[in-house]
């Protein structure tokens, strides 16, 4: 480190804002201001203010009108987290042609004000960051964003409703989408619903039709029963590469006319769709409406793949569609943004043994009860018992199954009340049974919500404000004898109840996908502790995350009704409409250079580098850093033992400036640090 | 007051990662929270950017101790850097310890944007840990390094 020059070559202008009261209140910002100005005079400070409000503009043109005036080459802002403003300000000093890279926020209301209330401690720690930003700032060179070109076309994983509200909104707009689902067809949970509330629509009629239309669009390549393996590349630029299952099924030839699964003699109970209560074939689609029409052939329990022996669809297919030997496909595909709306899995119940499900025949999950109640299903939409026969005479409705809940996840799943709601309804009107709801708290806040609940009241189902203790088969009292019982605390009454019933719905809550941890870092995002996926800023936010160029829909990001989803994929696709209408995005600048003259070839920055932008030149022996796929982490700067990296924006100079600048209050005299 | 009966306030110098840690102070912020205010931070992209030299910059020029935070193991933000700054912290601990330093003045602190109350339990444990350990002395002893002279290096 050489010493520090006699005269500085910047002239460096620092802003202290009060932010009305939230800074001012606790550090003394005009002392902070004063002190800069007489102290950093050999930094280079010629200016020294302190505003109410920065970000403001008037704030700004304060700046800009030093800039012009007092010909400064380089800003510090003191006022909030960098994560708020610092586009602000750098906007600021490049509208007064000054780079917005040679201006530096550095925080006092975040790190300091809103933290401490020692009103002297923080003012002099507010004067400790003020200089480390200006010595930082010292050494910060002028910076133009990386400009790169953005592929037109989208990948959207997960056929679900979020995705194809997504898939739509581009398709329409003229641009190319990959959808990729796991299932064989797309629909996503949403095709299982019976009816849905408030308005009780038929579920797959509202689904089915946004289905056709994404099977028939021109713009958009569906991808179903396939899976994402790898992500390379970076926004605008990413290769996918995918794993098409192999379906068993030309789909070339195949028509759709179901005589292989009819003729097929492979029961197997279907626990996707059907939620374990009926059976499809091994041979199969998932529902009749299926968007693409093509069976797939299930290679785990068909018998011919197990045995050697049948070959029945084969045998019966007439235009000879079914190809045992077909492989799976991998293929890679290039797109320019990604949009993740998995969705979610349902609680499993049987966690919670005290509620017997898995256990007592007529304890039902949610999911179990709209494939009863579904017209398509396996009892042809009538709600009976376990035996297929008997209509329930009383239906206990219990809420915050697995959630609200310590013991299995805290965190509330939106949709069960409304839900539970709708059972009751439909419980009522096919049955005339007697309906009794175990809630908590009854949360209906969206339109026509709380109207449905009154209605539902009307309707006259029964409300038992209590957490559920023990549902069991094990009569005490007369009356009891084979039924299921309820056992609650009635907390408005402040009684235990035993409540008979012949019938419980579980509401279990909604759980993040298995797996949503490897698909994450596959697409090279962070999940929240709970395991939804994490959005940019969870309220200016919710839709990007804090990888440009992967955007989240729907319940991969919390749980949430399905008017939410469709905004939610609605949303994600005008972001990305908006990127490719601009055809070129601006990355910014942070980014590693090697020098060439100083690498002595050793390669060990080659293996720090996860999105390996590191290039090793086998014929002059040097790296090469590729500055689009570099992310500017720094790991290879910090790594490299000749000192031969160097990164834009957190070079060396600068943040060992800034550390001097920092503990510039505690040296009682300038004493140059040992350490170069 | 008495200039010996002043408690010690420790100086520290703490190095966070621009997409938890940093947030996690934010967040702290943003919360209210309230904790020691003898940390100062500076925010790098990812702590793999931490150079080992600049915690003996830091110590160097009088820090009583320092913080290296960064992303939850297997939550970084560009993946495996938080990896690196694992290794290198424990390498960096025993050369410094080695040189005479206590290993309590270092310490390397995971923090998810989302933890922004144990970040501010951490540093108020952390400052109270440096407290007692009292001020680092290396400006007491050894000799100040003379200027050599720039040399021209031959073409």
């Amino acid at each position: 480190m050489s010493a520090e020059e006699k005269m500085p070559k910047e002239r460096i202008g620092v802003y202290v804002c009060h932010c009305g009261s939230n800074i001012a209140g606790v550090v003394n910002v005009a002392e902070v201001s004063k002190w800069a100005g007489d102290n950093l005079k050999d930094q280079g400070v010629v200016v020294s203010r302190d505003y109410k409000f920065m970000c403001s503009s008037l704030g700004q043109e304060l700046i800009q009108k030093d800039i012009k005036e007092q010909k400064l080459t380089r800003v510090v802002v003191a006022a909030c987290s960098p994560h708020l403003h610092e586009k602000t300000f750098r906007n600021a000093c490049k509208g007064a042609d000054l780079n917005p890279y040679l201006c530096e926020l550095v925080s006092v209301r975040e790190q300091d004000s809103w933290v401490h209330t020692d009103k002297i401690a923080a003012t002099e720690k507010a004067k400790a960051i003020v200089a480390g930003g200006v010595s930082r700032v010292v050494h910060h060179e002028p910076l133009t964003p990386l400009k790169v070109p953005i592929h037109p076309a989208t990948l959207i994983v997960g056929g679900g409703i979020a995705g194809i509200q997504a898939a739509l909104e581009i398709a329409d707009a003229g641009f190319p989408v990959y959808l990729v689902e796991r299932e064989p067809s797309i629909g996503g949970h949403m095709a299982q619903f019976d009816k849905t509330f408030p308005t009780l629509d038929c579920s797959a009629c509202i689904l089915t039709p946004k289905m056709v239309d994404v099977g028939n669009h021109p713009n958009i390549t569906m991808l179903t029963y396939s899976e994402v393996q790898k992500v390379d590349g970076y926004v605008g630029n990413f290769a996918v590469t995918i794993n098409k299952h192999a379906r068993y099924v030309k789909t070339a030839d195949c028509t759709g006319c179901g005589v292989c699964w009819e003729k097929c003699p492979k029961k197997v109970i279907d626990d996707k769709f059907e939620a374990g209560l009926g059976y499809r074939k091994a041979v199969y689609t998932p529902f009749p409406q299926a968007v693409p029409k093509y069976p797939v052939i299930d290679d785990i329990n068909c018998t011919y793949f197990q045995k050697g022996t049948c070959k029945a669809c084969e045998k019966f297919c007439p235009t000879n569609a079914i190809d045992f030997t077909q492989k799976n496909e991998i293929m890679t595909v290039e797109v320019g943004n990604i949009i993740l709306a998995t969705g979610w899995d349902l609680f499993d119940a049987r966690r919670v043994p005290n509620y017997g499900y898995g256990r007592l025949a007529n304890v039902f999950t949610n999911m179990e009860f709209e494939r009863l109640s579904n017209s398509a299903g396996p009892t042809g939409g009538n709600i009976v018992l376990r035996d297929g026969k008997t209509t329930p005479k009383s239906v206990g409705i219990v809420h915050c199954v697995g959630s609200r809940d310590k013991n299995y996840n805290n965190y509330c799943s939106a949709i069960c009340c409304m839900q539970s709601l709708k059972f009751a309804h439909l419980v009522h009107e096919k049955t005339g049974a007697t309906v009794y709801n175990f809630y908590i708290d009854i949360r209906t806040p969206a339109k026509g919500y709380d109207e449905f609940y009154q209605r539902i009241i009307e309707e006259g189902a029964l409300f038992v404000r209590g957490k559920v203790a023990e549902i069991t088969d094990a009569a005490r009292n007369p009356g009891e004898e084979g039924k299921l019982i309820i056992q609650v605390e009635d907390t408005l009454v402040g009684k235990q109840r035993r409540i008979p019933v012949d019938m419980v719905i579980l509401s279990a809550g909604l759980e993040p996908r298995a797996g949503s941890k490897e698909l994450a870092k596959t697409f090279g995002i962070s999940c929240s502790a709970d395991g939804w996926f994490i959005e940019r800023h969870p309220k200016l936010d919710p839709v990007a995350t804090m990888t440009e160029g992967v955007y989240i829909a729907g319940c991969v990001q919390g749980p949430k009704d399905i008017p939410a989803s469709v905004a939610q994929g609605a949303a994600a696709a005008a972001r990305i409409l908006g990127k490719i209408q601009q055809k070129e995005i601006a990355l910014e600048p942070v980014r590693a250079t090697i020098n060439e003259e100083q690498c002595s070839g050793c390669r060990i920055c080659n293996t720090l580098c996860p999105y390996n932008a590191i290039l090793f030149h086998e014929d002059t022996m040097v790296s090469e850093v590729n500055p689009a796929l570099c992310q500017g982490c720094g790991t290879c700067v910090a790594g490299c033992p000749a000192g031969a990296i160097s990164g834009t924006g957190f070079s060396n100079l600068q943040i060992l400036s800034q550390i001097d600048g920092l503990l510039l209050l505690t040296l009682d005299k300038k004493k140059e640090a040992v350490v170069a | 007051m008495n200039e010996e009966t002043k408690p010690f306030e420790p100086v520290i110098i703490g190095f966070t990662c621009n997409w938890c840690s940093y947030r996690a102070a934010d967040m702290a912020g943003i919360a209210r929270m309230k904790y020691a205010p003898n940390v100062r931070l500076i925010r790098l992209m990812c702590s793999g950017r931490l150079d080992p030299t600049f915690v003996f910059k830091a110590i160097a020029g009088g820090a009583d101790g320092v913080l290296v935070s960064g992303c939850h193991p297997g939550d970084c933000h560009y993946s495996t850097q938080n990896y690196k700054t694992m290794r290198r912290f424990h390498l960096m601990e025993r050369v410094l310890t080695q040189m005479g330093l206590e290993p309590g003045r270092l310490k390397l602190l995971w923090a998810s944007a989302a933890e922004g109350q144990i970040f501010a339990n951490e540093i108020t444990k952390f400052v109270e840990e440096i407290r007692a350990l009292g001020p680092l002395n290396w400006n007491n002893s050894g000799v100040k390094v003379p200027e050599v002279a720039k040399e021209e290096v031959p073409a």
